[in-house]
């Protein structure tokens, strides 16, 4: 018996029949999961859309989430060159972190403009407008950058006259909990509403600073407290905002969208 | 060796045998997934339903499994399991798998899970191996949640999410020791605990594996 079983014949036959069962039941639950691990990821996204916006309280159900994203949301898709709106790529289904790694929709970023990290910009992104009888109340873009460990992902909501926060948040990343994983505090969240984004002259002027911000400097409406213990992260934060506000990023849509010409 | 019965596979891994107080794996995942309860309840349950059930499977082919491949063949039975359970994760708690992220995989390689399987479950029928799985899983997470209401508690002041005691930066007393929330405090803790354990019960105490000779005169030094 045992010589039989440390047969060569045997030992590959063996190896072959575990490989096709445990293939055959990963893929099995991975297929059969994946539905619903799509609508996760969009729901996920689409609640943080929400919250961003300041709509609907934290207890949603998914379908609550995806009725009221449906009725108040409505997605563009932006040429970040032009800064324009296009009808070149589908909204619902144009995915801009998939075409950030796509050489023929995205462009490498040489490292003096790449304060943000990111490596790629993609030349197309999603945008979210949040309408009231056709005029503009809440402008939400997709922001992202490098940190300390990680690149965070989140949402810049921008009121009507696209100057002022509306709501800032993260919805992924690693930093450190505790420390630069701060950045989901919703206290530290509390202090952004009502900062202004640009200066006269329309450049980003928007500032992450060290310590507390002093309510009687000029520049206090652009500023934000640092996160204590979380240089790293804050500094990331920062640049991406200004990466993300400026020529580079959003700031020709933005510039077009206040002109009317968008 | 009498055969070893149920109950006892089932219970002595908690305290007795702790993979991680005593066999000393498992440790690197402790270190990260612990810095919040939540995370490490679920870390938790997800490495005791795989050691488990992939104690159940490898037992039950163990007859068929030649010697010179059953290392890596081990290892496909416990890789798919993982995939499985990350799958499932991701799909019915989105939000949780989010924060595991990588962990979940690094289950694979988990050496309680290879060891359990290797030691207990190659020479053992398969429904003591699967409660062998499920003990040793359980003493897994006992350790996880001892440290994870520490370092949750006196890092955040929160169990679970919820405050329990009020910390400066939302406007109470607790200056919160941010050392909890990075992984080498899990270093410490588990290295507390184990010299608990061991001072508790002094049979766990490992013999020295060397005695230094005294020196006795600096010559020897030279």
């Amino acid at each position: 018996m045992s010589s039989q079983k440390e047969s060569t014949a045997r030992t590959l036959l063996v190896a072959l029949v575990v490989c096709l069962v445990c293939s055959v039941f990963v893929a099995g639950a991975a297929v059969a999961l994946k539905p619903i691990q799509i609508d996760n990821r969009q729901l996920d996204k689409q609640r943080s859309i929400l919250a961003i916006a300041g709509l609907g309280e934290a207890g949603l159900s998914g379908k609550q989430v995806k009725a009221l994203f449906a009725e108040r949301i409505r997605m563009r898709v932006v040429d970040l060159q032009s800064g324009r709106f296009t009808d070149a790529q589908d909204a619902a289904t144009f995915d801009p972190l998939k075409a950030a790694k796509d050489p023929q929709l995205s462009d490498a970023l040489p490292g003096e403009q790449d304060i943000a990290s990111i490596k790629r910009r993609e030349r197309f992104s999603t945008v979210y407008l949040v309408e009231t009888d056709g005029k503009l109340d809440t402008l939400i873009l997709p922001v992202r950058g490098y940190g300390l460990w990680s690149t965070l992902h989140g949402f810049l909501a921008v009121k009507g006259d696209l100057n002022t926060v509306a709501g800032f948040g993260f919805y992924q990343h690693a930093e450190t909990p505790g420390l630069g994983g701060e950045v989901d505090n919703p206290k530290w969240k509390a202090l952004w509403p009502g900062k202004t984004l640009f200066d006269e002259q329309g450049a980003p002027a928007v500032q992450i600073i060290k310590g507390t911000v002093d309510p009687q400097s000029p520049q206090a409406s652009h500023q934000v407290d640092g996160l204590a213990g979380a240089t790293l992260t804050s500094k990331g934060v920062h640049n991406l905002l200004q990466f993300w506000l400026g020529r580079s990023g959003f700031g020709p849509f933005i510039a077009n969208l206040r002109a009317g010409e968008a | 060796m009498a055969q070893p019965t149920i109950k006892e596979v089932l219970l002595n891994p908690i305290v007795h045998n702790n993979p991680i107080g005593l066999q000393i794996l498992g440790v690197c995942s402790a270190l990260a997934v612990t810095s919040n309860l939540k995370t490490a309840l679920v870390m938790a349950i997800a490495l005791t339903l795989v050691t488990g059930c992939s104690n159940l499977f490898i037992s039950m082919v163990r007859h068929q499994i030649p010697s010179s491949i059953r290392m890596i063949v081990q290892m496909v039975i416990i890789a798919s399991l993982v995939i499985v359970v990350d799958q499932i994760l991701r799909a019915y708690a989105f939000s949780l798998a989010k924060q595991l992220s990588v962990f979940v995989g690094l289950i694979i390689t988990n050496c309680i899970v290879m060891g359990r399987a290797e030691a207990f479950a190659m020479a053992n029928p398969p429904v003591l191996s699967f409660f062998d799985g499920i003990g040793n899983g359980l003493g897994y997470s006992a350790m996880l949640i001892i440290l994870g209401v520490i370092r949750e508690l006196f890092g955040a002041g929160k169990l679970l999410g919820f405050e329990i005691i009020p910390v400066v930066n939302d406007g109470g007393w607790y200056v919160p020791n941010g050392l909890l929330l990075l992984p080498p405090s899990a270093f410490f803790l588990i290295g507390l605990i184990i010299w608990g354990l061991r001072s508790w019960k002094t049979e766990q105490a490992e013999a020295p594996s060397y005695k230094m000779a005294p020196q006795v005169q600096n010559k020897e030094a030279y």
